[in-house]
């Protein structure tokens, strides 16, 4: 990915001298080098995240407490939460938007080149903060990455405050970056590239960009009141002085629910770029593929209190949150059937990025299933806050999000480099990864319905064995990942056979009409939309 | 611990037959895979619930990966399958909306049956004040003046891996509450600190408690026995050790226990009244002091008096314990307005507040030489 300026620079050294080094990097305006910065941040956070989820789950390998003690886990939960959410899988889905919505409606750039730069480069100072709290005297943030209040104000440590400032930076990062996706949609796209003709990973990653525009601010808003109730007397929260906690949870969910849909949009845009490819065979519903897409980003608006069912509402208000969560499965069904239609009756090859395009439809599923099952009130009261819960969103973001973006990696990365991967390594990467994702949370739904709670450093002997299980399939699944950041390596070292403009047979769409590897600058001329 | 080998079968066995193995109460499931039924009709309509939403889903997803499986199966490339041309279907797309809405609003109804129901806390029998606490719970009886504090009773030596775990490791406190069997017993949940969750699964009863606000909840159970649950929302660093314990009696044993904890709390408080005119020995304030420091200061301050830098401060050494003697008394028995630190006088009676004290102010090299006596603590309290 790194070297793709080699190529490109003698056919552009008229006009352009890029800098090099460091400096390439620094200044980059270039939405390609941009897009491969934010991929590979995003998967050291993915790497450094992972590891403390290994912390949790060596704590957990057996009843009592071995590694690590209680306030030291809490944060482990909580740092890992968050750098897997702002520091894994939101950059490397604007990573992947960076290097594709360009090439993907035939614009030459990003619209706004130099905030690019400025969205991206911040990210790290963000995160630096982040972790370096950890090292601070009473440690780092250690009240869930939900930070409800008042564990967050009154009752958290002084580092609070450096969490905060993160949170903020990482905020105005997200909102640069999608402002920058949505101008570059509406007015860059080549003529002829019209709504209804564009590629749905750019429409999914609009919609995308609208949620965050709209929910980012409410963040920044819950956390700047987390701020001031901790360190200038105000009280949000704290019903002493008139607040309300239950409130924070209104306002943080109203961001967070949006938030859980910013995460998977952009995949259900690759998944539906991926299927029909090696199923040789059109999306079956285009049009409707992108009203679904719609209708689960209004939808995510109004279901924000089904995280809050126990926490005292009124009847009719659980009875609301209930029926308009049941009502998203409606049109993220239409698409799971979208897809098994466009396999009906195809020619199927199970190339890498299929296979994890194929795990993710099942796996996704699965959560999502689950998600059903978590939003009718009288059952969620059961599985509100345990191992049920944690179990279904790491299907939906771990097989779901996490497998997009790997599908989506080696799907485009011989475009990328011009090489085809590893392939052997690759099916490796993901055979481990399929079986030890499933060790890992699988037997999570069986002890949260037996009743063990989430953000836990120790538990009741009778979870013991399915801990055991489930911490061996976490080391597994930890370690299948250094298989691909091998791979990732030697593809970046240009390893490899070279491969044709199209990649895969079956491929279409602007992006595989370019050369293998893309030139440091495409379009520059609007190509011709038939 | 079981054998690897016959954990691996009852676990395969367990993924194929989910729903089919749920069972056992009195002793330890290892492999408990399902929702439990437990002791109360509404309960019994969540887990029946439950099990409807699980059938369902597992239905849905058998038929929509089996189109799935049996696409990759025949419909693959190198079995010589040739793509079809088609898509778009208004038909298509109309079913599938609109078999999923109808699917929805039949698990919709009995859910909100069953919601309306789990949520009429309206006339009930007893009234229990529930009250969270880092990290204990506390009980009022609403009827009568009978309160006490619950707190976890593992013994710290099992967690550290030292004595061998007992069955109910983690799940045990020292003092249940107790509540009858076949009568309504409304709770008000409610919070001193930060949230906490009152959850016992097998009443199907999960409430938030909420500081500064009160929460309802209610059940009504049908068999005696004792029903074990764990605070169920994250409130700082022993989250997961404050676990709930209930027993349900008949009627009749539960007024007798009401009974005898009115005549304990009765003659405990004219123990008091006796203690202000005695000076206990240093070397038995010590001995209590220590019992009490281990089992309620300890979690923050550490054992050691070291407390956690930045989070939770030291006693040993500390200004206030060398010389402040009447700033000491004060913040342990009032507490620390915006702090973890919680207002200990009404948790402990005065012999223990004066020994605790005077344990802190002795203990690790903190060597005052002096004692606090339960008439120093007393002082304070009545502002004497």
């Amino acid at each position: 990915m790194s070297t793709v300026t080699d190529h490109a620079h003698h056919e552009d050294d008229h006009h352009h001298h890029a800098p090099s080094g460091i400096k390439r990097w620094l200044f980059t305006t270039n939405h390609k080098d941009i897009g491969t910065l934010y991929l590979w941040f995003a998967f050291i956070m993915f790497l450094t995240g992972g590891a403390m989820a290994m912390v949790i789950r060596a704590e957990l390998f057996q009843p009592g407490l071995q590694i690590v003690d209680p306030h030291f886990f809490n944060q482990m939960t909580t740092v890992h939460g968050l750098i897997m959410v702002f520091g894994a899988v939101m950059p490397a889905f604007t990573g992947l938007a960076n290097w594709l919505v360009p090439m993907m409606i035939g614009a030459p750039d990003m619209a706004l080149p130099r905030m690019n730069n400025w969205s991206f480069w911040i990210l790290p100072f963000a995160f630096t903060i982040l972790l370096a709290s950890l090292f601070m005297e009473g440690g780092g943030p250690a009240f869930g990455w939900t930070f409800y209040a008042p564990l967050s104000t009154t009752y958290s440590g002084d580092t609070t405050a450096l969490f905060v400032f993160s949170v903020h930076i990482m905020g105005i990062s997200s909102i640069m970056g999608a402002i920058n996706v949505i101008v570059t949609i509406f007015n860059m796209r080549a003529p002829g590239m019209t709504w209804m003709k564009m590629p749905l990973f750019v429409w999914t990653w609009l919609i995308t960009a609208f949620l965050l525009i709209a929910v980012m601010p409410v963040l920044a808003g819950v956390v700047t009141m987390v701020l001031t109730d901790k360190f200038f007397g105000t009280s949000f929260f704290d019903a002493a002085g008139g607040g309300d906690p239950v409130m924070f949870q209104h306002i943080f969910w109203f961001f967070g629910h949006p938030e859980v849909y910013i995460m998977i949009l952009p995949a259900f845009g690759i998944i539906s770029a991926i299927v029909p490819t090696f199923s040789r065979k059109k999306l079956f519903g285009y049009a409707s593929m992108v009203y679904a897409t719609t209708s689960i980003a209004l939808l995510s608006f109004i279901v924000w209190a089904h995280h809050m069912f126990t926490t005292g509402m009124p009847v009719a208000a659980e009875l609301f949150f209930m029926l308009a969560t049941m009502l998203i499965s409606v049109p993220t069904g239409v698409k799971v059937f979208n897809w098994v239609a466009t396999m009906w009756r195809g020619s199927l090859t199970f190339e890498v990025p299929m296979l994890f395009a194929l795990a993710f439809i099942v796996l996704f599923t699965i959560g999502g299933l689950s998600g059903l099952m978590l939003a009718i009130v009288p059952v969620d009261f059961q599985y509100h806050d345990t191992y049920f819960v944690v179990a279904h969103f790491h299907y939906v973001l771990v097989t779901g999000a996490i497998f997009s973006i790997m599908a989506a990696v080696y799907y485009w990365l011989p475009k990328w480099t011009g090489k085809m991967f590893d392939i052997t390594l690759a099916k490796w990467h993901f055979w481990c990864s399929l079986i030890s994702v499933n060790v890992l949370f699988f037997p999570m739904h069986f002890i949260g319905l037996a009743g063990m709670p989430r953000r836990i450093p120790d538990y009741a002997l009778q979870f013991a064995d399915f801990n055991k299980w489930i911490s061996i399939g976490g080391f597994a699944f930890g370690l299948s990942q250094l298989l691909f950041l091998w791979l990732l390596i030697k593809a970046c070292r240009k390893e490899g056979e070279p491969v044709s403009d199209q990649v895969w047979e079956g491929a279409e769409g602007l992006e595989w009409e370019i050369p293998s590897p893309a030139p440091y600058h495409t379009f520059e001329t609007p190509p011709v939309i038939k | 611990m079981k054998k690897t080998m016959s954990g691996a079968v009852a676990f395969l066995t367990g993924i194929l037959a989910f729903p089919a193995i749920a069972e056992s109460t009195s002793q330890l499931d290892q492999y408990q895979l399902n929702l439990t039924k437990g002791v109360t009709d509404i309960s019994a309509e969540v887990y029946d619930l439950h099990m409807l939403m699980f059938i369902i889903c597992v239905v849905i997803a058998v038929a929509v990966f089996g189109v799935m499986f049996y696409s990759m199966v025949f419909h693959r490339k190198s079995k010589g399958a040739k793509p079809a041309n088609f898509h778009e279907s208004v038909k298509v797309e109309i079913a599938w909306t609109v078999v999923p809405f109808i699917i929805l609003i039949f698990m919709a109804i009995p859910a909100a049956q069953t919601l309306i129901a789990m949520e009429d806390s309206s006339s009930p029998d007893v009234s229990v004040l529930v009250t969270g606490s880092q990290w204990k719970w506390h009980y009022k009886y609403m009827d009568s003046d009978v309160e006490f504090f619950s707190v976890l009773a593992t013994q710290p030596e099992q967690i550290a891996n030292k004595f061998e775990k007992g069955i109910n490791y983690l799940l045990e406190v020292d003092r249940p509450l107790v509540i009858p069997t076949g009568k309504k017993v409304r709770f008000l949940v409610t919070s001193d600190d930060v949230i906490h969750s009152w959850w016992v699964p097998d009443f199907a009863v999960k409430k938030d408690a909420n500081p500064g606000f009160i929460n309802e909840a209610w059940t009504k159970v049908n068999e005696p026995g004792i029903y074990r649950g764990q605070c169920a929302e994250l409130c700082g660093k022993d989250h997961g050790f404050m676990p709930v314990v209930v027993i349900a009696k008949e009627p009749a044993e539960y007024e007798a226990w009401i009974a005898e904890q009115q005549d304990i709390q009765r003659r405990a408080k004219e123990e008091e009244q006796k203690l202000l005119a005695m000076n206990m020995e240093m070397g038995e304030l010590m001995e209590v002091g220590e019992r009490v420091y281990l089992a309620t200061c300890a979690a923050c301050h550490m054992p050691n008096g070291e407390g956690l830098p930045g989070a939770f401060p030291a006693l040993k050494g500390s200004d206030m314990a060398l010389n402040d003697m009447q700033a000491h008394i004060d913040i342990v028995v009032n507490g620390k307005a915006g702090t973890s630190m919680q207002a200990f006088g009404k948790q402990l009676s005065l012999k223990e507040l004066a020994a605790v004290i005077t344990y802190e102010r002795n203990a690790w090299g903190n060597n005052t030489g002096e004692t606090v006596q339960a008439k120093d603590v007393n002082a304070l309290v009545t502002g004497q």
